[in-house]
């Protein structure tokens, strides 16, 4: 039992990186901020680098056993960075150039940070870092791009977080005070014999916690406000990334909470199918397609908890949990950045006649599209699929109906969205110019996301075989 | 092979759609000429394609894909699939030389039917479930924007409802195939694998669900009462290609699943509910026959009887989960009649909708009231109407014949009862001679007057396809010495 910094290597990175964008960004003049930009990527291409590394290494604890370093922790990690990189493209497009530019950046790395720890934490104090490392800079991002609806934004996802961050402390006080411990190990030996009412009380607001960070049903409220009414950089990088670290962080704590009681994996996925048909039912007559990515990923969250409520029954789970958020990252950021290149177009019906003026980037939107949609070759139906079979395995057969029903109806705004977009335009349409008014970052962004979302979906091989001895510590 | 039969559409319908500056022109004649190469090819296959035997596939090709989930790119071909490959590659072809014509944005319209094509080819050359599913459910994509993009009428509406449904049907489908994985013992999704297993084969109740979940996807792809209510509009508003693709080819992507996967992998549930198939077969062919002898749109009348055609399929495919005495061989002539007739409706119905489209192209109306005495200024467009509107009522030297006799000779001596669905043909005769004698016979009048009659292009996609159905109709040996074993085959997989 030692410390072992070294094995933190990812996370230190990151938050080292944080810093030394927020310092020197404040020395640079704001036509040199590309400079902050160019760091901050190189910290996550640093981090992403040594967690692969790490992956390849046995599975080991650090800091007493709070933090486990594992396949999970190591995909979680590296699908943190890399998406988080991605986002920078984004950024790329609306920000550059701004004043808040490189404390955008700091920002970004710091909640990434928080994300990762997130991932990777065994210990219920820690899991209260991690949570408030990965929510108080995403308030400050939320706010950073000013006016009134980027100001409810921020108000409205500052007051659900300190609630949930609230209700996830009182979950920890609960389960400490029955166990007499926090960490995993402990917490799975203390629960079996702790009267069942207040396990319950104490999982369920923990659970409660990280439904806010996933962005979940029924602290989901935040989300569509922040997807519209926040810039396109925080929008992306709110409903992609912080899904990572809490789903995670939702397994591990399933799999010792149903060690001994079943009926967990029951309510995540009570939980779960809340999550889809809400999310999708709410994105049915969305107009804004920001709004609509906004409910579309309260959905997704449902998707995501499917492979938590098998957590330990079926030897797909994990894998198909972190495939899953793999494919998800790629394919929400491809769709969102599509939204960065028009970023005053706020309408469906404005990127009517897309294919025909950008044929490329209407061909990423539609692989996008699809691809949140579940349709092969891309890389989330592969993730659905897996999910859908693990829920099976384990004993939840009309989960996996769920799934496919609430894939049908997602199909339905989604092609709302991408029917104009693919349809000529008409006379009296506003029309897309060829060159000109588009970000050229956003777009390229856009491309290689929906890229490496199909290739995610072809080579699914590849990766699955670097998951699929995923096992916890 | 079966990979370069796959994927060459693919590859050069990318390169078609990266290239801009490709011609009009260029990019209809790489259409034609990918189709032709492709027909060669599926040629070649044909010439050596030798009887894999029971739960075999000849050409075979695999390659781990997914391990993890016991998922691989798996190919092959047998005696079911090998005339469905043929005919996709002629209908496309036939489509390809019919487009030479087509000025509305040649070079996306042959990205898109080259991509059809590959995952038409893919969905009848699969082995595995999964490969199965990804080409099955990418044609529903492909077909949308053909719809969508080339459509008239209403087409968003129309594609938006095609999409809505089949995926629906896939959706179904791939929630049976996730139940046959879980059920399976080791985990896979190998069609020849799980046919070798049959999972579930003692768990009636589990295997009635999946068996549900599987005929649901392919019953809304099929299309039968009561899933075929996307059908109808969504013919009427494609273009001819686009209906010739979707009920030539995209139609038989169901009543395949059934002779490839649900059949052999389930014989007991099929065993179990081979009634309600008969009965859900009996009805599409009379229903279908019935309501399309109630149009006035000759569109809509053609998209109907496809519903009837397809009913004979499945009433032959549930008349032999019937296990009579003494019946394997009438029920083996009743899986032969069925593959039959999905080659000889794909050949049939494409050649119909085709010349449709000639209609609207000159008129710009499929309403049959608004001709008349046509066979006048149009000899050519009257025959080969003719022609092929007695080939689908299934007149003797002609492939319909064929595949109608078969499936009724081996259905009834199964089940005596099946005979209720005979007058489904005699009502098909009855709308078919009503529609040539609207539309054909009498003094030239409304827009007949001016019609134009079949020019090459035209002629030349027609004609073939028509002269295939004759070639079957007169020797159907070639094709019947294909499909035989592997219908013998496949009842003893379903049972004795």
């Amino acid at each position: 039992m030692q410390m072992q910094p070294a094995l933190l290597l990812p996370e230190i990175t990151t938050f080292i990186g944080g810093l030394v964008v927020l310092l020197g960004g404040s020395f640079l003049p704001r036509d040199r901020q590309w400079i902050a930009r160019a760091l901050a990527a190189l910290a996550l291409l640093g981090a992403a680098g040594t967690a692969a590394f790490a992956m390849a290494g046995p599975a080991q604890t650090a800091f007493s056993g709070t933090f486990a370093v594992d396949v999970a922790t190591g995909a979680a990690r590296v699908i943190t960075a890399l998406t988080t990189l991605l986002i920078l493209g984004v950024a790329s497009g609306e920000i550059a150039g701004s004043a808040r530019e490189s404390d955008t950046y700091a920002l970004l790395l710091f909640a990434a940070t928080g994300v990762m720890v997130l991932a990777g934490t065994t210990d219920l104090l820690v899991l209260i870092v991690g949570f408030l490392l990965a929510s108080i800079p995403l308030y400050g991002i939320v706010g950073l791009r000013g006016g009134r609806s980027g100001a409810e934004a921020a108000v409205k996802t500052y007051l659900m977080g300190a609630l949930s961050g609230i209700v996830l402390m009182l979950g920890v006080t609960l389960l400490y005070a029955l166990t007499g411990a926090t960490d995993y190990a402990g917490l799975e030996e203390g629960l079996s014999v702790a009267p069942d009412a207040a396990v319950g009380a104490g999982v369920l607001c923990v659970l409660v916690g990280l439904l806010f960070k996933a962005g979940g049903v029924p602290v989901h409220f935040w989300v569509p406000d922040a997807a519209q009414g926040a810039g396109v950089t925080a929008a992306t990088f709110l409903t992609t990334v912080p899904k990572v670290g809490a789903l995670v962080a939702m397994y591990r704590l399933m799999a010792v909470s149903s060690a001994g009681n079943e009926s967990w994996l029951v309510v995540v996925a009570v939980l779960a199918t809340a999550s889809m048909v809400l999310g999708n039912l709410a994105a049915f007559w969305q107009r804004d397609p920001r709004r609509l990515l906004g409910w579309s990923t309260v959905s997704q969250v449902g998707f995501l908890l499917v492979p938590v409520a098998a957590a330990g029954r079926s030897d797909l789970a994990l894998p198909s949990l972190l495939f899953y958020l793999a494919a998800y990252a790629l394919t929400n950021v491809a769709a969102f950045a599509v939204t960065a290149t028009f970023p005053d177009r706020r309408e469906l019906d404005d990127y009517r006649g897309l294919v025909s003026a950008r044929p490329g980037l209407a061909l990423a939107l539609l692989v996008a599209l699809l691809g949140l949609v579940g349709t092969p070759p891309t890389a989330v139906f592969v993730g659905k699929l897996a999910t859908a079979t693990a829920a099976w395995d384990g004993g939840h057969a009309w989960l996996a109906l769920m799934v496919m029903i609430n894939s049908l109806l997602s199909l339905f705004y989604y092609l709302r969205w991408f029917g104009p977009a693919l349809a000529r335009s008409g006379e009296r349409d506003r029309q897309i110019p060829r060159t000109g008014e588009v970000a050229t970052w956003p777009a390229v962004t856009a491309v290689v996301a929906a890229t490496a979302s199909v290739g995610l979906g072809v080579g699914a091989g590849l990766l699955w075989s670097a998951l699929a001895d995923s096992l916890l510590l | 092979m079966l990979s370069l039969i796959i994927f060459l559409p693919l590859v050069v319908a990318a390169v078609v759609a990266a290239v801009p500056s490709l011609g009009a022109a260029a990019a209809r004649w790489v259409w034609v000429a990918v189709s032709v190469v492709e027909l060669v090819l599926v040629g070649v296959l044909w010439a050596g394609y030798e009887d894999p035997g029971s739960n075999g596939l000849a050409f075979e090709e695999q390659v781990p894909w997914i391990p993890g989930v016991g998922s691989s790119y798996h190919v092959g071909v047998d005696g079911l699939s090998l005339p469905l490959v043929a005919m996709t590659s002629v209908v496309f072809l036939a489509c390809a030389v019919y487009a030479l014509r087509d000025r509305e944005r040649p070079r996306a319209h042959t990205a898109l039917f080259l991509f059809l094509q590959s995952v038409s080819l893919g969905v009848f050359l699969a082995a595995d479930l999964i490969v199965f599913f990804v080409f099955f459910d990418l044609s529903i994509v492909g077909m949308y924007f053909v719809i969508a993009g080339w459509g008239h009428g209403d087409p968003a509406r129309s594609a938006l409802k095609f999409f809505l449904y089949t995926f629906l049907g896939s959706l179904a489908l791939l929630l049976g195939f996730i139940g046959l994985y879980v059920a399976s013992d080791p985990h896979t999704f190998d069609i020849r694998e799980l046919v070798a297993a049959t999972p579930l084969e003692d768990d009636p109740v589990a295997g009635g669900f999946v068996l549900a979940a599987i005929l649901l996807g392919l019953a809304v792809k099929t299309p039968t009462v009561p899933f075929h209510t996307w059908l109808p509009p969504a013919h009427t508003d494609a273009p001819a290609t686009g209906s010739a693709v979707l009920a030539g080819v995209l139609l038989k992507m169901g009543t395949y699943g059934f002779v490839r996967i649900a059949m052999p992998i389930l014989p007991e549930a099929w065993r179990a509910w081979a009634w309600v198939i008969v009965a859900v077969g009996i009805v599409s062919v009379l229903y279908g026959a019935f309501v399309a002898l109630a149009q006035t749109n000759l569109k809509r009348m053609i998209a109907y009887t496809s519903v009837n055609h397809m009913g004979y399929i499945i009433l032959a495919l549930g008349a032999v989960g019937l296990l009579v005495d003494d019946t394997a061989q009438a029920r083996s002539v009743a899986v032969t009649g069925a593959v039959v007739q999905m080659v000889s409706h794909g050949l049939i119905t494409a050649a119909l909708f085709l010349l449709a489209g000639v209609m609207y192209n000159r008129a710009g109306t499929y309403d049959m009231g608004s001709y008349g005495g046509l066979a006048t200024p149009a000899p050519r467009y009257a025959t080969l109407f003719a022609v092929a509107a007695f080939a689908s009522l299934g007149l003797p030297g002609l492939s319909g014949f064929i595949a109608e006799f078969q499936i009724f000779a081996g259905s009834i001596a199964v089940a005596p009862v099946t005979a209720i669905a005979l007058p489904g043909i005699l009502v098909t005769a009855a709308l078919f001679l009503l529609a040539l004698q609207r539309v054909f016979t009498g003094p030239t009048q409304g827009q007949s007057s001016g019609f134009a009659d079949l020019r090459g292009r035209e002629l030349w996609s027609v004609g073939p396809l028509l002269a295939l159905s004759l070639l079957i109709g007169v020797v159907p040996q070639v094709l019947l010495g294909v499909i035989e074993p592997a219908s013998a085959a496949l009842i003893t997989l379903v049972g004795k």
